[in-house]
């Protein structure tokens, strides 16, 4: 291993050492805001190396990592979205019982999972990059224990998230009996001379996509998806919906690109039956929820399937439009959880959907930052979503996926009414009966100015996206 | 450069509006008026000077590029159809501020935010010329009128937005999948990405292909205009807005529809579009029908209006489809007027509301003698609606019928009957409000100052453009010319090339008969 190895190893290694300093600054002194603004601090310098080594990519270290463009764009996309995640978290623990300071650990411990994933070009590195991301979450989702939901929704997950494991690894080992390898460059050379359509080679595929189906809770594998929402804090649902699915995405597409997963069509006929499942299966189901957690798990699993939609086009049309939609939705997302969680207070979530009755004449601010994520979710105009939304279409009619692509349209149709409904219910008038008690939730100035913040963004991608996308546009030559 | 500030007044002054009411109500109002007039002075000035050195050419032209790697560009341009239409845009927007002035008292500011915006985004709309930026537009003025309706609208007024949003919006989507799918077309045959209009206009589409890319556009501006089979969300979005709402959806935002067909549909899409005429003539005349079955036959007023918008806008989809220019006139004028009379009626229906608090025909009657003025000035306008010769509406749909009569008579006479219908239905209103005995005793007070000056404006407009439509034709003309001119080279080339071609079935069964 070479100094420059390490170099461009830094980021990983920030955040690698990043715990064990917390952890003995923690048993030290223990304190909340300490810990949570050396957590703040390892992911700006992750996010500084990671622009560093952008000098000297690509760069593969051994045959487990390769550090390019692609990865280190998502690197930076994982580091500011777990930077934004924290400060929420803080706001969100503060004042809570128990001790507050591990739940920084185990989420710096998550975000290296998810960094060795969008870096890795083996499936040794996959499979630890997952179950390092796994395992914290399964803390993670349980971590506030006042509740029975929290612990329910952990072991939920810790079950199903096991299950999937087994999945991945046995398709996996499959692989590994046919091709002999592990590594993506040395699979994608062995594949075509191999029998591709051999029964062990396309098990083994349909598997990984059990395994990888489960993580982006696509249907049928998004069964855990509105429980684990719905019980876990707040940040971290933002995490598991934006950090988790992301790293995962960004893998998925890389492999698929490597292997050039698009020269089987039975794979991408199983592609295009999940993204069409998930779209109307989660748009359906969050048309008949009532907690906002559980509508936006459910329109999560319908923008996974959107975000599909682009996957299946194939090309680098279909690297830029997914990884443009990845950023709009991870603005979305980690904003709208994180308005959930500054709404909520130590007994309750605030979840239910006539908590935020009357919310844009209680806290103009907050009901505009919510009003702006659900616009973008619903894909309208001024806002980073719709250029997503845009793009996404661009590419399924580029590729002419027309069936796909007017699926995606009667969805975004059909998501409209629930994202609109608890708009309606922001700016309709509060009932008098709920006038009495106004409760005052922790609110962080931090998570106030993150929420302006993302809210600037999501405005300024959907005005002027023409930056972002040179950014995505050579990133994507990089894979390519 | 104007272009661009027309609609960066509207939202400045928007801003700015929300902003001071946080200080005074009055002030918001005034921004808002303010920024309307100045939008208002500058685009009747375009005109004067239009008007002098006639309209030949575009306007005013800006391009900017946005979005280069997608061929983007902010790309506005004004032609004598954008300038009439964002003439009556924004002189509705001024009427719409004004009839607010007494009617809206809570969350002012918000309320004049939503306004200008709306209008920001018709504007745009009106002057966009490119596709992406149109659709950009289109979706944009959605979004506050929700808000507009759901927030200050009657009883029902959540259901009424809600329909209201997913109708335009789920049509609005299909629009932009035939914009994607017109952009990669144009790119499959130029090699060149672009969604700009002009460059879009020269393509040339294989006829079934250019069929569904056409049903892209028409969808989402037949559920603007509204046709009838998608006419749905009108009559309860009109019904629920408050009455700047009803002022805006009534004049403008059908006006869109409208608009859309006469700018991209037939232009873009020609041979496709001819395919389609005698639907489009169907639907047109179904639409005069029903709309005024169904204003005949509601008892809230404001309905009763809202249908008779149904049935008017069907005369505009029997004018565009008739493809001649004495047609396609008419549905200029149709637009504009039928802008200012349905707006006068819903004005009216909101000055009626404010003082009787009801919309209900059973218990209004006899409330000439209470209000003469009011009485008077709703005969007006419901004899402009009837299509009273002298009147805006009159040169109208009788330019829609002429040019219809030589495309299609058999939907010229069924459209013509139209006319009586609108007669019934019009006087039933002013029988019904203003004659009979008196329901209820109500006391009221007149129209006051402000009230008659917007009633005031609207007459004069009428009966200008219905004694000399001139300035409105020769405005439109050039527009109309060049739409008109397409279509008929278009028809001519199907025409000639089937009597070139010795392969056509006609000419062999002529072969067969000669031999």
């Amino acid at each position: 291993m070479t100094v420059s190895d390490l170099y461009t190893l830094s980021p990983f290694i920030t955040i690698a050492a990043a715990p064990i300093v917390i952890m003995l600054v923690i048993s030290i002194y223990r304190n909340h805001l300490v810990t949570a603004i050396l957590t703040m601090v390892s992911f700006i310098v992750a996010s500084f190396f990671a622009y560093d080594v952008s000098a000297i990519v690509p760069w593969t270290i051994g045959d487990l990592l390769i550090i390019d463009q692609y990865a280190l764009f998502y690197l930076g996309l994982i580091f500011s979205a777990s930077f934004v995640i924290t400060l929420l978290s803080y706001g969100y623990l503060k004042g809570r019982e128990g001790n507050l300071e591990e739940y920084y650990l185990l989420l710096l411990t998550a975000t290296l999972g998810s960094s060795v994933l969008v870096a890795s070009n083996h499936f040794i590195t996959l499979f630890l990059g997952l179950e390092v991301l796994s395992v914290s979450l399964y803390a993670l989702i349980a971590y506030v224990r006042t509740g029975e939901q929290g612990i329910e929704a952990g072991i939920k997950y810790l079950i199903l998230a096991a299950a999937s494991s087994a999945f991945l690894l046995f398709g996996i080992a499959l692989l590994y009996a046919q091709l002999g390898t592990m590594q993506f460059d040395e699979l994608a050379r062995r594949l075509p001379t191999s029998n591709a359509t051999s029964i062990l080679v396309m098990t083994g595929f349909s598997l990984l996509v059990v395994g990888v189906g489960f993580k982006l809770a696509v249907v049928p594998f998004h069964m855990w998806t509105p429980d684990v929402y719905e019980g876990a804090p707040a940040p971290v649902t933002a995490y598991i919906a934006s950090v988790s699915k992301g790293g995962m995405f960004a893998l998925l597409l890389r492999f698929f690109l490597v292997v050039d997963g698009y020269s089987y069509t039975s794979l991408l006929l199983i592609f295009s039956i999940i993204a069409i499942a998930s779209m109307f299966i989660g748009n359906f189901l969050a048309l008949m929820q009532n907690n906002v957690k559980r509508i936006l798990a459910y329109s999560s699993i319908a923008h996974l399937g959107y975000l599909l939609v682009a996957f299946i086009a194939g090309g680098n049309m279909a690297v830029e439009a997914a990884t443009f939609y990845l950023v709009a939705y991870f603005i979305t997302t980690i904003g709208s959880f994180g308005i959930v969680g500054i709404l909520s207070d130590k007994e309750t979530e605030a979840d239910n959907v006539e908590d935020y009755r009357g919310l844009f004449w209680r806290r103009p601010w907050i009901a505009a930052v919510f009003t702006g994520m659900l616009l973008s979710l619903a894909g309208i105009p001024l806002t980073a979503g719709f250029v997503g939304k845009f793009y996404v279409l661009s590419a399924g009619v580029g590729s002419t996926l027309w069936l796909l692509v007017v699926m995606l349209v009667v969805n975004s149709a059909i998501g409209l009414y629930y994202y609109i409904r608890i708009i309606v219910v922001m700016y309709s008038e509060r009932e008098k009966a709920a006038e009495a008690a106004p409760s005052v939730p922790s609110f962080a100035l931090g998570g106030g100015i993150i929420l302006a913040v993302l809210l600037l963004l999501l405005i300024w991608f959907g005005v002027f996206p023409a930056g972002i996308m040179d950014v995505i546009k050579s990133m994507a030559l990089s894979l390519g | 450069m104007i272009l661009i500030w027309l609609i960066a007044i509207l939202m400045i002054g928007g801003l700015l509006a929300w902003l001071f009411s946080l200080r005074n109500h009055l002030l918001a109002r005034w921004t808002a008026l303010i920024a309307l007039i100045i939008d208002f002075v500058l685009v009747l000035n375009i005109w004067i000077q239009g008007n002098s050195i006639g309209f030949n050419e575009w306007i005013e032209n800006v391009k900017i590029p946005w979005i280069e790697s997608f061929g983007i560009s902010f790309h506005l341009a004004m032609d004598g159809l954008s300038l009439l239409m964002v003439l009556l845009t924004v002189f509705l927007g001024i009427l719409s501020v004004l009839t607010s002035w007494k009617e809206i008292t809570e969350r002012v500011g918000f309320f004049h935010f939503n306004l200008m915006w709306i209008l920001a985004g018709i504007v745009g709309v009106f002057l966009a010329m490119d596709l992406f930026l149109f659709y950009f537009f289109w979706e944009v003025m959605l979004i506050p009128m929700y808000f507009l309706i759901g927030i200050w609208g009657h009883e029902n007024r959540i259901y009424a937005a809600i329909k209201f949003f997913i109708f335009t919006q789920a049509s609005g989507l299909l629009m932009l999948l035939a914009i994607l799918g017109l952009y990669f077309v144009h790119h499959s045959q130029t090699g060149v990405y672009t969604y700009d209009y002009f460059d879009l206009l020269g393509t040339a589409i294989a006829p079934g292909i250019a069929k569904w890319l056409m049903f892209g556009f028409l969808i989402a501006f037949i559920v603007k205009l509204p046709a009838v089979p998608v006419h749905n969300w009108l009559p309860d979005a009109h019904t629920e807005a408050p009455t700047a709402g009803s002022v805006i959806l009534a004049g403008l935002l059908l006006k869109t529809g409208a608009y859309g067909l006469l700018r991209f549909v037939l232009p873009l899409f020609p041979q496709a579009a001819i395919d389609f005429a005698p639907w489009g003539m169907f639907l047109g005349v179904l639409g005069i029908l029903y709309g005024a079955k169904l204003a005949f036959a509601q008892t809230d007023l404001k309905r009763l209006v809202a249908y008779t918008s149904v049935s008017h806008m069907g005369f505009v989809m029997l004018g565009v489809f008739a493809f001649n220019e004495l047609a396609l006139q008419g549905v200029v004028v149709q637009m504009i007027a039928h802008g200012l009379s349905t707006g006068a009626l819903f004005i009216l229906v909101g000055q009626l509301y404010e003082r009787i608090h009801t919309r209900d025909l059973n218990r209004m009657g006899g409330l000439w003698e209470k209000v003469p003025r009011m009485g008077g000035v709703g005969m007006f306008f419901a004899l402009a609606s009837l299509g009273l010769p002298g009147l805006a509406n009159f040169v109208a749909e009788f330019l829609i019928l002429l040019g219809t009569y030589q495309a299609n008579i058999v939907a010229a006479i069924f459209a013509s009957l139209g006319l009586v219908a609108a007669t019934v239905y019009s006087l039933r209103i002013v029988q019904r409000v203003f004659h009979g005995n008196q329901v209820e005793e109500w006391t009221l007070p007149d129209l006051n100052i402000r009230e008659s000056l917007i009633m005031g404006s609207m007459i004069v407009i009428l009966v200008w453009i219905g004694l000399y439509p001139q300035n409105v034709i020769d405005t439109a003309k050039p527009t109309i010319n060049k739409v008109q001119q397409k279509i008929k080279s278009v028809k001519e080339q199907s025409v000639l090339s089937q009597y070139l071609s010795p392969w056509t079935v006609d000419d062999d069964s002529k072969l067969e008969q000669g031999r």
